[in-house]
């Protein structure tokens, strides 16, 4: 944590999708500067929570504020100005399929109106470069691209607008281990490189270990535990005790410790 | 972001003079992409122009907030190099260091001068091929067909049932709908003229002969390609995009009698009910509106219909409509099937699907039209 100024801030909130109970009074503050992991079983209401931080899905109950505004009852313009400040890297990607990789990335920049195409075109192609695409796969279309390629350029195009927030659903899911190494390495480059305050959620023991400030176990319907990994581990739940006490979360645990 | 940090027109740069007397031009405020506003245009003009000016010292450390997009309007401004005299933060460097190692886009590959002759060509190669994939995918339903008829037990009789419920049952309402008002139109336009000749009666010859021969089946035919032939190829292009499809071929289920078959047999069983339905309430629609318009009797009219429309035109229409019924579904299914797993293409697909289906309708009721024309028309005299 190198800030403690709050980037995220949710507080008392509740989901329910009809008599289904997701979340309930879940309490959450994420720092600028940090990397936050969410992690849970399936079905505990992870990638519903990070999707309320975007705004495409409104709590039943409680408050959530994104750099100091309400996500959910800001003016229209102040939505718009949010949605600059945050890229979103998707699980599967999420590139426009009809789109070139270069269009893909160039889109929210012309979706702005105000940079002209060669100022756009700089940019696209630095971005591109930043996540090690190289030039010759700019004119290709997404249905050409493999998984991990796939991942890089969503990446570029979450960080077309150089946000300030990066949000990462399952980041290094379907990319082989030196894939999802080298994945890791670039986010934590980024990161450093461009101030980020990243928000991940992950079922990747190694990815959560090698690049999360700060853990936030979602079980029971609610945050059980909150903190860096060697605080999270002393917990008694049963859930952190399955995540971390398993063969995988031993061998992840040892390489926290060597490093 | 806080008002102060927005870019206006005058107040993102200080001119000073160094000690040296050297010119100093300080940037303030923010160059971010947020801050910038429509006045983007006029900044970077006055950029271009003060990046002319030879011998000026540019100092970047005085600015509030730099991201690439800044960096990337300075940098056009400079024309892709730094300025001679340039003071950065540490950050900025980097920045900097990045926008000078980025590659270049590269060129389209260039366009050829006889372009439109090989779209032409293009074109015509992918009706070829479009025609030989529908023979084919006609071919190998026709061998599922005998294949199931020697193993009656594996004839999908589940999918097929589904198919007549979705093509056919819940086709009743929009085709009575349609069907209902176009009678009344028909009535209504040559009732006028009949009567004007004192020939009321045959209002009858004319709406059941136009009806049950042709208005019904073309009605219930274009409107089911349009609803069941989208739908059926929208939902196999979505089992492409999601490898549904590829998942059905490593279970050994061909797709052919699974999907495709079923879709050709619910078809060809729904569409002639759907036109004895369509034409059934288009003529009584027409007969109404008779009765309305010229006090013809309903049930009179009922009593001479089947001397004045001879009974073959029912059954042309019914074959006219398993046919189109057939055709509708096999051309949904090949243009389902060659979806490629991208949004574009099912959006094309199916475009292409319901164009070709209406197309097809409409040439086969020319063929029938051609073919059977001494049927079922009584010449009088």
């Amino acid at each position: 944590m190198t800030n403690t100024e709050p980037v995220i801030e949710i507080a008392g909130l509740d989901t329910r999708f009809g008599s289904h109970v997701i979340h309930e009074n879940i309490n959450l503050t994420i720092y600028k500067g940090e990397i936050l992991a969410l992690v849970g079983g399936s079905g505990s209401g992870k990638t519903t929570l990070l999707r309320q931080m975007l705004g495409l899905t409104r709590p039943a109950r409680g408050s959530v504020r994104v750099l100091g505004a309400e996500r959910y009852d800001g003016s229209h313009e102040q939505q718009r100005k949010l949605r600059i400040r945050s890229g979103v890297l998707f699980q599967q990607g999420a590139l426009f399929s009809a789109l070139t990789v270069f269009d893909n990335v160039a889109l929210p920049l012309r979706e702005m109106r105000t940079l002209c195409e060669e100022t756009i075109r700089e940019l696209v192609m630095l971005k591109l470069g930043m996540v090690g695409v190289e030039p010759q796969h700019a004119r290709k279309m997404p249905a050409e691209l493999s998984g991990g390629m796939i991942k890089r350029v969503a990446l570029a195009r979450a960080l077309a607008q150089d946000p300030e927030l990066l949000f990462l659903d399952e980041p290094t899911a379907g990319l082989d281990p030196a894939l999802s190494e080298a994945f890791v390495d670039l986010i934590r480059s980024l990161r450093e490189e461009l101030a980020l305050t990243v928000i991940m959620v992950t079922h990747d023991l190694d990815t959560l270990v090698a690049l999360a400030d700060r853990v936030a176990v979602l079980a029971d319907r609610h945050i059980v535990a909150l903190g860096p990994i060697p605080e999270i581990i002393i917990c008694d739940h049963p859930f952190i005790q399955a995540f971390f006490g398993g063969v995988r979360g031993q061998n992840a645990l040892r390489a926290l410790q060597r490093s | 972001m806080s008002p102060d940090s927005s870019i206006s027109n005058n107040t993102w740069h200080r001119l000073v003079t160094t000690e040296a007397g050297d010119p100093l031009l300080q940037l303030t405020g923010s160059f971010t992409l947020v801050s910038f506003s429509r006045s983007l245009p006029a900044i970077t003009k006055q950029l271009a122009e003060l990046a002319g000016q030879p011998g000026l010292h540019w100092d970047l450390t005085t600015l509030y907030q730099l991201d690439y997009a800044g960096a990337a309007v300075l940098w056009r401004a400079w024309g892709r190099q730094r300025p001679v005299h340039l003071l950065l933060r540490p950050e900025q460097e980097r920045m900097f260091r990045r926008l000078e190692k980025s590659a270049p886009l590269p060129q389209k590959p260039g366009r050829i001068w006889f372009l439109p002759i090989s779209l032409l060509g293009e074109q015509f190669l992918r009706l070829l091929d479009h025609l030989a994939g529908m023979i084919a995918l006609a071919g190998q339903v026709v061998l599922d067909g005998l294949y199931l008829l020697g193993h009656p037990h594996r004839i999908p009789f589940r999918e097929i049932s589904a198919s007549l419920y979705r093509t056919g049952a819940q086709a009743l309402g929009i085709t009575a709908v349609v069907g209902f008002l176009i009678g009344i139109v028909l009535s209504y336009l040559t009732s006028e003229q009949l009567h004007l000749f004192g020939a009321d009666i045959y209002i009858v010859n004319i709406l059941g002969m136009s009806v049950i021969r042709e208005l019904g089946p073309m009605l219930a035919a274009i409107l089911v390609a349009g609803r069941s032939g989208s739908a059926m190829t929208a939902q196999l292009g979505v089992m492409r995009v999601t490898e549904e499809l590829d998942a059905l071929t490593v279970m050994g289920i061909p797709h052919s009698m699974r999907l495709v078959l079923p879709k050709i047999i619910g078809l060809g069983i729904a569409l002639p009910l759907i036109v004895l339905w369509t034409s059934a309430v288009a003529l009584l629609g027409g007969l109404v509106a008779a009765e309305l318009q010229i006090g013809l009797s309903i049930h009179y009219a009922l009593t001479v219909l089947p001397d004045t429309v001879p009974i073959a035109n029912l059954w042309l229409g019914l074959g006219k409509g398993m046919v189109c019924g057939m055709t509708i579904a096999l051309i949904a299914c090949h243009f389902g099937l060659r979806i490629k797993p991208n949004t574009e293409s099912l959006g094309a697909g199916t475009t292409s699907s319901v164009v070709t289906s209406i197309t097809a309708v409409i040439l086969i009721d020319a063929i029938f039209a051609v073919a059977f024309s001494h049927i079922g028309i009584r010449v009088v005299g």
